[in-house]
């Protein structure tokens, strides 16, 4: 029997923590070779989700496939198959760079050999191979986080899991590791990966799903989603905390749709430069001001009426 | 393209052995405190064996139940440091496995169950107890204090009372969230008094009535009495000597029963 081209299937699952509802009754299906985002804000359900994708926790209810078999039952097959790269880093502290790598490789049954030469391969494509008799806790935060992905390569895996992979780097840190990841979704490797940041979710995902409170808000690429809950542009303006909501009433006609924010007011539109010449044309000089294209931020706010980070 | 029977072959390696690859990793992180296991294990003995054995014997001239004091209290020294290594290893080892440094949750992001991690955790403790138990034993037969040559058993019999201790203690660390000071409070109200009155240095009987069973719910005490047997042939009914291994076995049956539950339950919620 053949594996369909799907690598996930998942029907109205859900995960219940006693009365709290984490995951509720979502569907999605991920085919071979995509790289798939669930965007969303912390608590929002998505490290629920990637951990039963994981076949690390059990489904309440509905269905789940992953390649081709049921997390429930069939477990250490389907982790044979993955690579995780968890939220807060567990690399082994008791072991150097290099040996964290081959130890783990070990799990998969790989002979200690090859496990050697794969781990060689894998420290290069982290960039890692100065460091590969340091401990790992000297490591930069960046730099584990390289460690612990070229550990979910160890077994060369179908499906990578990235739950928030970036949340807490420096922005070049989180550059470079984009760029390895780029070069992972380059070979084909199907990506699945949580964050709650929008630009990683467009720089990396192919498709994304957008949750809240355990539900999907939203469903398509980034550019589908920008197009069908944003406007081409936005322009933000800063009138001072107290101000803000005042100007607000005076400029509401301006620009297609208006969220006002506690620190800044957004305008959405085709054009926000002619937005902004028609507001100082009016006599409300703002403090600042900024035109920018409509991100996947925007179509947060629009959905859910609040921030992805807050 | 993969099919789930391919995947299954594949997965066969490490549903067989996962256990072994656990215990491996936990060798090679030994590696990194091995001198700390290689000076206790020689020098608890050699310590122990002065001050005790040979220093407090003096004042015990007449010995203990037909032995010198020496070989008395041997056995119950051994005993008594290989299970205080097991209470040790059944505290924080587990809880920072979980808590801080989150070494099961990488293992179990592999083929290997949480089943297979306990079993290659408590194989890797078999391993390390063997070693200090051996050293232990080693530096007895050398001041003289085991004069059967069933003595060996010692050290199957200690591994034993380890488990015993051990087990029980990783459910419960299994189990927290967090040490808010309860280890602390389990070293001082229960490790501490259990070695204090179970026998290792005088006879229970010693022990007024009404304390008595301290010892008798005391993995030690009846760790201690087995290994009397096996190294100068301690006399005592039939009963009680499979009563020692039946509580021995219980406790690390029922321990290791919901070390495993504690831990599939962690690493599956």
């Amino acid at each position: 029997m053949l594996v369909s081209n799907q690598v996930i299937r998942a029907e109205n699952l859900t995960k219940v923590y006693g009365d709290f509802i984490a995951v509720n009754n979502i569907s999605f299906e991920v085919p071979r070779g995509e790289s798939f985002g669930l965007l969303g804000p912390n608590g929002a359900g998505k490290s629920t989700t990637m951990k039963m994708i994981a076949a690390v926790s059990t489904r309440s209810s509905g269905n789940l496939e992953v390649l081709g078999m049921d997390p429930n039952t069939e477990g250490p097959a389907i982790r044979s198959q993955l690579g995780v790269v968890p939220q807060e880093d567990n690399l082994d502290q008791e072991l150097r760079v290099r040996e964290n790598l081959i130890a783990y490789g070990r799990f998969f049954g790989m002979p200690r050999a090859e496990a050697s030469k794969r781990a060689d391969e894998l420290l290069e494509f982290a960039q890692l191979t100065d460091r590969v008799k340091s401990k790992v806790e000297p490591l930069s935060g960046g730099m584990k986080r390289r460690l612990t992905i070229a550990r979910s390569l160890m077994n060369d895996p179908q499906m990578l899991l990235l739950d928030e992979p970036t949340t807490g780097l420096d922005p070049q840190a989180r550059h470079i590791l984009w760029d390895r990841l780029f070069r992972l979704k380059e070979r084909g490797t199907t990506l699945v990966l949580t964050t709650h940041y929008m630009d990683e979710a467009e720089q990396l995902s192919d498709r994304i799903i957008v949750v809240d409170k355990g539900e999907i808000m939203a469903e398509g690429s980034p550019a589908q989603l920008i197009r069908q809950y944003s406007s081409k542009e936005v322009l933000e303006v800063r009138y001072g905390s107290d101000n803000n909501a005042k100007v607000a009433k005076k400029i509401a006609d301006v620009g297609e749709r208006m969220e006002i924010l506690p620190d800044r007011i957004l305008i959405y539109s085709d054009n926000g430069e002619r937005d902004l010449a028609e507001i100082t044309k009016r006599g409300h000089h703002p403090t600042t001001s900024l035109v920018r294209r409509s991100s996947l931020e925007d179509v947060f706010l629009r959905l859910t009426g609040r921030t992805l980070v807050e | 393209m993969t099919t789930p029977a391919d995947i299954r072959q594949k997965a066969l390696n490490p549903k067989r052995w996962g256990w072994w690859y656990v215990t491996e990793l936990r060798l090679r992180e030994m590696r990194g405190y091995v001198s700390y296991v290689v000076t206790s294990s020689i020098g608890n003995p050699i310590i122990y064996l002065l001050a005790l054995g040979v220093g407090l014997a003096n004042l015990v001239p007449q010995g203990i139940e037909g032995v010198p004091y020496l070989v008395y209290v041997a056995p119950a020294m051994l005993m008594s440091t290989i299970l205080s290594v097991g209470a040790e290893e059944g505290m924080y080892p587990v809880l920072s496995g979980f808590k801080w440094h989150k070494v099961f949750f990488a293992i179990h992001a592999t083929p290997v169950t949480p089943g297979q991690i306990v079993g290659g955790f408590l194989v890797h403790l078999a391993i390390r107890f063997t070693f200090t138990a051996g050293l232990f034993f080693a530096a007895i037969v050398a001041f003289g204090a085991v004069p059967l040559s069933t003595g060996w058993l010692v050290i199957p019999i200690s591994i034993l009372g380890a488990y015993s201790i051990l087990t029980p203690l990783a459910a419960y660390s299994a189990s927290i969230d967090d040490d808010g000071g309860q280890f602390a409070l389990i070293q001082r109200l229960v490790v501490m008094p259990m070695f204090l009155f179970s026998g290792t240095f005088f006879p229970i009987s010693q022990i007024p009535d009404w304390l008595e069973w301290v010892a008798w719910v005391s993995p030690l005490w009846h760790a201690s009495e087995l290994g009397r047997i096996a190294t100068y042939g301690l006399s005592e009914p039939i009963w009680l000597t499979v009563t020692h291994v039946v509580v021995l076995v219980t406790y690390a049956a029922v321990g290791g029963y919901f070390m495993r539950r504690a831990f599939v339950n962690r690493l599956t919620r």
